[in-house]
């Protein structure tokens, strides 16, 4: 299937260009291991948030936290199907320092059938030190069923709503 | 209100992230609709395809952040305090639309909610409740 995502093999967890969202932050990988998962956002000056404090926008923390969630997902179910995340809190403790990249590692503690449960924490310079915490849930096999109909090697933008 | 438009053109156009995702507003009286016009780097998931849940999540954030400055005529940004994000549906290729309703607002702290929707404004894609700081304190 040609819309089958091209998942990171063990050996390249470093690779992000099948997210292109992920691609286009700059998010760099750090670490991983079982249901785990280090991932760092490098300072931008386009990822500002505030431009009086040269702040990373608190959003762009936010995609880090739900992306670096998802990557300990992954790493949890050994990236055998695809993820969709349900919720996600976040606390945000402090601004972060301006000038700073972010580095943000989540723990998937809890996988059942349909959900994955994770915690993670985001922070600049001291990890004893976090810029923000997150709570998520996933569904896995998020696609499940919608995949049936239709030609799978063509996404369509007109495919059917799902939910 | 072209002087709360041009305000909310200015806030927008001042922090960058909103000019990376491509979000705008636009203002019916006193009512914001925030726009993110779909693009490409913007996915999360290419095998649906659906955009990035933390895209969406940035999005309703700082649709709550405008909503706040034009209602309070702030100066200053509010800052994120808490945000709790439910994701009830894809978000597809398409053009997301939100609108941010303040349920209270007090002195130093506001809780908004936040839709977000695609098509059809009864389907909504995702919701964002969130806390605000309206005063942020030197720490």
């Amino acid at each position: 299937m040609n819309n089958r995502i091209d998942f990171p093999k063990p050996s390249e967890r470093g690779r992000f260009d099948w997210s292109p969202h992920a691609q286009a932050l700059g998010f760099e990988f750090v670490s991983s291991q079982k249901a785990w998962a280090t991932l760092k956002l490098p300072f931008r000056d386009d990822l500002v948030g505030d431009p009086e404090s040269g702040v990373i926008a608190g959003g762009a923390v936010t995609a880090l936290l739900d992306h670096v969630c998802g990557h300990a997902v992954m790493m949890a179910i050994d990236f055998s199907t695809p993820i969709a995340t349900l919720d996600l809190r976040i606390d945000y403790m402090r601004a972060a320092e301006p000038g700073l990249g972010i580095f943000a590692e989540a723990h998937c503690y809890k996988v059942t059938r349909s959900i994955a449960f994770v915690r993670a924490s985001a922070w600049d310079r001291d990890k004893d030190d976090p810029v923000a915490t997150a709570q998520a849930a996933f569904m896995i096999n998020s696609d499940s069923g919608r995949r049936a109909a239709g030609p799978p090697s063509e996404p369509s933008s007109s495919q059917e709503a799902a939910g | 209100m072209s002087d709360t438009s041009d305000q909310l053109d200015a806030l927008l156009g001042r922090i960058p992230y909103a000019r990376y995702l491509g979000m705008r507003a636009e203002l019916a009286g006193d009512e914001m609709t925030a726009i993110l016009p779909f693009a490409p780097h913007l996915i999360g998931n290419p095998s649906l395809p659906a955009i990035h849940g933390g895209v969406l999540g940035a999005f309703m954030e700082m649709t709550a952040l405008a909503q706040i400055s034009i209602q309070q005529g702030l100066t200053r940004q509010p800052r994120p305090i808490d945000i709790s994000v439910e994701y009830l549906r894809p978000a597809r290729p398409l053009t997301t639309y939100a609108r941010a309703e303040i349920r209270k607002i007090g002195r130093r702290i506001a809780n908004v909610h936040v839709e977000a929707w695609q098509e059809t404004r009864a389907n909504p894609i995702t919701l964002l409740r969130g806390h605000f700081l309206l005063s942020p304190r030197e720490d």
